[in-house]
């Protein structure tokens, strides 16, 4: 027994309780999706977590073996809901490579262009909710009101708000109509403002930077191990973007910064994505000063419906309507590997032609997956309410992460 | 600067016959290997031609695609960002009796994609930490994306799955 006035009697041993076993998700606001959680709780720090996906598995895969590549092209913008346009994008640009052919350069302007507004209103929700999981709503407004405005464009080049259906194998299915590039130029000259709203109420607020900084670090080996891409990765300090690496579509004639940030903390995702939207607003602005005028289909007609007066004008024209309906695009015997920067990282397309109508084979890399497999690490030892912002800034979207 | 072509001479001379097949379409290189040579391959990737990343990895099933001689490829894409270029190592794998080395120890990410082709395939991962289904449920009979399952077959499935946490290592 030491004396009762000693310094070392008066040390008291951490309180030990039992660990609290609970679940969140598959279905809870704060996951975004159908994720399951299990956490063992150390009063409010996770002790120990895993995670149990496959609640959205709906058999992308199965069924994209199953029907035309052309077809594939609505289920391929189901899987990222939150910037469906760049996965269909995505798709065409890998049956390209596996048939060998270059959409016109028209039709690439506009790929551009679309795919990256599906950035800016993937990261807007990513931010906006991320923000409402941390009480911030005032910011969800604002990026929603944003993200509308995309929408409207959308509605007026497509038809379509959401799951627009643009991109086809060889171009993309319709020119823009009159003016329409004008007003995206008016979009995204309103960019600026909310971003500079959102930033203003976050980037340096105590509250936010409490609750974001040093939590949920990725750092660049574990991203590196977990094939972590994307905006998660280059907050994590991977200097990497395949628009920049690899470029397609002609994204090297673009003048764009890459943001990347060491920490790898929720805070360094959520800043990587608001510079990310300017770059992409950059982008945007080049490509319709850039655009050509010309067509937005190749005219192979071994993958281009032909036009509409020629198929009720003349036979070959409806013979080769009806013959590329009915037999579909048929690729060389062979397999091919496509990857492009989707808004969370590399999304890949592995597909394998055995020759036929539909493929053989297709794998899709989802970003998410990876992305995804590291966040019961990065948790361990945080607060729960903390983990649920990492969760939103790691931004999962169930629908690729199951497929 | 390095190409495919110059990573997949690279392999070639460095494995010799072990290489069972070279394989380019397009400017894309892959070689095939045996089971038995997957981590050797890896490794010698990783370490000494810089493939630091596993970008992808995936399952193929060929029955009745050709006349191969095995059934079952598994596919590792390798990425290096040092060099900018891509490489794809893939495993014959005979049929579902032979298991293919696990390589989640050096990659992390291979753990739930090793998962993914097993539920998918039924190809077996040797020291993989927790060979569980991922994106099907524990009660589903047969492997989805095998050529010989139907697209339409339907199983009911309701039990409650069981508690994902018991298992530890995965978060090793």
């Amino acid at each position: 027994m030491s004396h009762p006035f000693s310094k070392s009697s008066t040390e008291v041993a951490p309180l030990h309780s039992d660990l609290l076993t609970i679940n969140i998700g598959p279905a809870h606001p704060a996951t975004h999706g159908t994720l399951r959680l299990q956490i063992q709780l150390d009063g409010e720090t996770v002790a120990n977590a895993a995670a149990e996906i496959g609640y959205l598995h709906r058999g992308f895969e199965k069924q994209a073996e199953a029907c035309q590549y052309q077809l594939v092209i609505p289920y391929a913008e189901r899987l990222n809901y939150m910037g469906p346009v760049h996965n269909s994008n995505a798709w065409c640009h890998a049956c390209e490579g596996l048939l060998g052919i270059e959409p016109p350069a028209r039709a690439q302007s506009l790929r551009v262009i679309t795919s990256e507004m599906a950035r800016i209103i993937d990261h807007a929700v990513c931010i906006g909710t991320n923000l409402v999981d941390m009480g911030a709503l005032t910011n969800f407004w604002y990026m929603y009101n944003y993200r509308e405005k995309i929408y409207d464009l959308m509605e007026e080049l497509t038809g379509a708000r959401m799951m627009v259906n643009y991109a086809r194998i060889g171009g993309v299915c319709l020119d823009a109509p009159e003016g329409w590039l004008e007003s995206a130029r008016r979009v995204m000259a309103d960019l600026a403002e909310v971003l500079g709203e959102v930033q203003g109420l976050v980037s340096r607020n105590r509250i936010f930077m409490d609750r974001t900084q040093g939590v949920g670090v990725i750092t660049r080996e574990l991203a590196i191990s977990h094939s972590v891409t994307g905006p998660c990765g280059r907050a994590a300090g991977v200097n990497w973007d395949l628009r920049k690496a690899q470029p397609y579509w002609g994204y090297e004639k673009y003048a764009f910064d890459v943001p990347v940030e060491t920490t790898g903390d929720t805070y360094a995702r959520t800043m990587v994505r608001f510079r990310e939207m300017e770059e992409s607003r950059k982008i945007i602005l080049q490509a319709i000063d850039a655009i050509k005028d010309g067509p937005v289909m190749v005219s192979d007609h071994l993958v281009a419906l032909p036009p509409k007066d020629k198929v009720y004008n003349t036979m070959e024209g409806l013979i080769n309507h009806f013959k590329l309906v009915m037999h579909g695009i048929r690729p060389p015997r062979g397999e091919f590997y496509s990857a492009t920067e989707g808004g969370n990282g590399e999304l890949g397309y592995y597909i394998v032609s055995d020759g036929g109508p539909a493929a053989w084979r297709v794998r899709i890399r989802p970003p998410c997956f990876a992305n995804y497999s590291v966040f019961p690490k990065i948790i361990t030892g945080q607060l729960v309410a903390d983990a649920v912002a990492a969760l939103g800034s790691i931004n999962v979207i169930a629908g690729e992460l199951d497929r | 600067m390095m190409t495919e072509a110059d990573v997949a001479a690279r392999v070639q001379e460095h494995f010799g016959a072990r290489v069972l097949e070279a394989y380019s379409f397009r400017g894309q290189h892959a070689v095939t290997i045996a089971p038995k040579d997957l981590r050797e391959v890896l490794i010698f990737l990783r370490d000494v031609l810089k493939f630091e990343w596993l970008a992808d990895l995936a399952g193929v099933d060929y029955l009745g695609f050709d006349d191969r001689e095995w059934r079952f490829e598994v596919v590792y894409a390798m990425l290096s960002m040092e060099n900018n270029v891509r490489f794809r190592v893939k495993v014959a794998v005979t049929d579902d009796s032979v298991s293919v080395p696990s390589v989640w120890d050096l990659w992390a990410i291979a753990n739930w994609e090793e998962r993914e082709v097993w539920d998918m395939y039924g190809v077996r991962f040797d020291n993989h930490p927790n060979l569980r289904r991922i994106l099907c449920h524990d009660e589903f009979v047969g492997h989805a994306l095998r050529k010989d399952y139907p697209i339409n077959r339907r199983q009911k499935l309701s039990a409650p799955s069981e508690s994902i946490l018991c298992v530890r290592s995965e978060l090793a």
